[in-house]
């Protein structure tokens, strides 16, 4: 049997990282985490995951980059907001799952398994076109862009949503679409900016 | 009392029978209720997770349109509840996202002063409204009906005051006072699956499963809910749930179609065929 290392040093971990999710707000105050692990057993996902909230904090804070960007754990959550509701120190768990998302993405190093970040740019693009969200289009989109088979086992669902009048394939849109593009673009030249700075 | 509705996707979508139903009884109790002009899609869970100065942006659009008008914005949905009430705290604790949103609505002649207040309609029925004037309008009580009394997460977490994060109690007495009886359950706020009964449904489903299988081990005819996501996976997904699971044959309504019913509205007016579990043996028991 091979030997492998389990337990990683310090020099093993990014610092940079570290301090970057520890700048972000919500991230702040993860420093003060006990690990006490209510969130790990608030949780209803947490059996799903390859590292439990608690440890993900753990491994957050002290800068294990890759393991953290490309664990299921932060796209197994839900948004429940269980974990922060009970925190004995009041931390963001929530928020924090946000942050770790936006920067997976960003980072392009999710695992590919997960359809979410695809509905979730799906999503965006619709708002950015329409201003409203039609489920029934950006459902049919997202399994048509990751899984084709799965979305023939959803006709059922379909015919069932049609027969209840709770489909609809036209989107409904916003009448001053101009005025809200103008916003998004406002925040988007925005943010170049500071990234140049 | 003067509100403005404020529907997001879902109501207009697949769950129309909830604006059907919300919308039926605030009228047949004398709430005056008006859309709210041109609004947008909140983000969700969703937009969150691309970027979130810009999900600020979007909610942000929607509450400096609300401040023109008088009146509390209702959102029935239980997303939409949650970040329009994230959106005015964060905008109220971050002065540098306040100012790069504040500024951005500017640009397109929108003026954000964080005057607006979001509430969700179990906290105006029971607290504007009342129990007492809602009592008076039943008309048919559900005598005899049990209930689970299903909230879900983000209705009463993180942001709302209007009830307990874990044990809430409004949408209970709501029931209540239909005349309906609400099963003792431990499970009201626990999570649905979210997005996830679609987009990972090895997990989600099981998590919509285990909220069926136990109200219905309570002794519960019916689901009630006030978050269109939650009627959405705990409805249309029982047939996945039986061919993975178990059957477990469940009608999942919403609670303003309960009340309405003890109102005496139509069942076609509160969208009750709108259910893929059908309701109608459940109710012709009563």
């Amino acid at each position: 049997m091979a030997l492998e290392q389990k337990v990683k040093y310090e020099n093993d971990c990014d610092k940079e990282f570290a301090s970057w999710v520890t700048s972000q707000t919500g991230g702040e105050n993860l420093r003060h985490c006990i690990q006490c692990g209510i969130c790990s057993a608030t949780c209803p996902l947490s059996l799903y995951m390859d590292y439990t909230p608690r440890r993900l904090i753990n491994l957050a804070r002290e800068g294990f980059k890759k393991e953290v960007l490309s664990s299921f754990t932060i796209w197994l959550c839900a948004s429940c907001y269980a974990c922060r509701s009970e925190c004995p120190k009041e931390i963001k768990v929530t928020d924090i799952m946000y942050m770790l998302k936006r920067k997976a993405i960003e980072e392009g190093v999710y695992p590919r398994r997960f359809p979410i970040p695809v509905l979730a740019r799906e999503f965006s693009r619709m708002i950015f076109m329409f201003g409203r969200v039609n489920e029934t289009l950006l459902v049919t989109d997202l399994f048509l862009r990751t899984n084709w088979f799965k979305f023939l086992s959803m006709t059922g669902l379909g015919f069932n949503l049609m027969r209840t009048g709770r489909m609809s394939l036209l989107p409904d849109s916003i009448k001053r679409k101009g005025e809200l593009r103008k916003v998004l673009d406002a925040i988007e030249s925005e943010e170049k900016k500071e990234t140049v700075k | 009392m003067k509100y403005q509705y404020f529907p997001g996707c879902s109501l207009k979508g697949m769950g129309k029978a909830y604006e059907e139903s919300f919308l039926a009884v605030s009228r047949a109790l004398g709430m005056e209720i008006g859309e709210l002009e041109d609004w947008n899609c909140c983000g969700a869970t969703a937009y969150m997770s691309v970027d979130e100065t810009k999900s600020y942006a979007l909610a942000g659009r929607n509450l400096a349109i609300a401040e023109r008008t008088a009146g509390d914005v209702i959102a029935p949905c239980s997303a939409c509840y949650l970040v329009l009430n994230k959106t005015m705290n964060g905008l109220r604790d971050n002065p540098g996202l306040n100012r790069k949103v504040t500024g951005a609505l500017k640009s397109a002649g929108l003026e954000y002063k964080g005057t607006a207040k979001v509430r969700h309609p179990l906290d105006v029925l029971v607290n504007d409204v009342g129990l007492e004037k809602i009592k008076e309008h039943v008309k048919a009580p559900l005598s005899g009906m049990k209930f689970a009394a299903y909230y879900g997460c983000q209705v009463v977490r993180p942001y709302a005051t209007f009830d307990n994060q874990d044990e809430p109690v409004t949408m209970d007495r709501l029931i209540e006072a239909a005349g309906g009886e609400c099963v003792t359950w431990p499970l009201k706020t626990r999570c649905c699956g979210g997005s996830l009964t679609g987009t990972v449904p090895e997990a989600g489903l099981r998590l919509a499963y285990i909220l069926l299988k136990e109200a219905k081990k309570r002794g519960a005819q019916a689901i009630v809910t006030p978050c269109p996501l939650c009627q959405f996976n705990l409805d249309a997904y029982q047939e996945q749930i039986a061919a993975k699971f178990e059957r477990i044959d469940m009608p999942v309504l919403y609670f303003t179609q309960v009340l309405g019913l003890a109102m005496g509205l139509g069942a076609k007016e509160l969208g009750i065929k709108r259910g893929i579990i059908s309701a109608e043996t459940v109710l012709a028991g009563r």
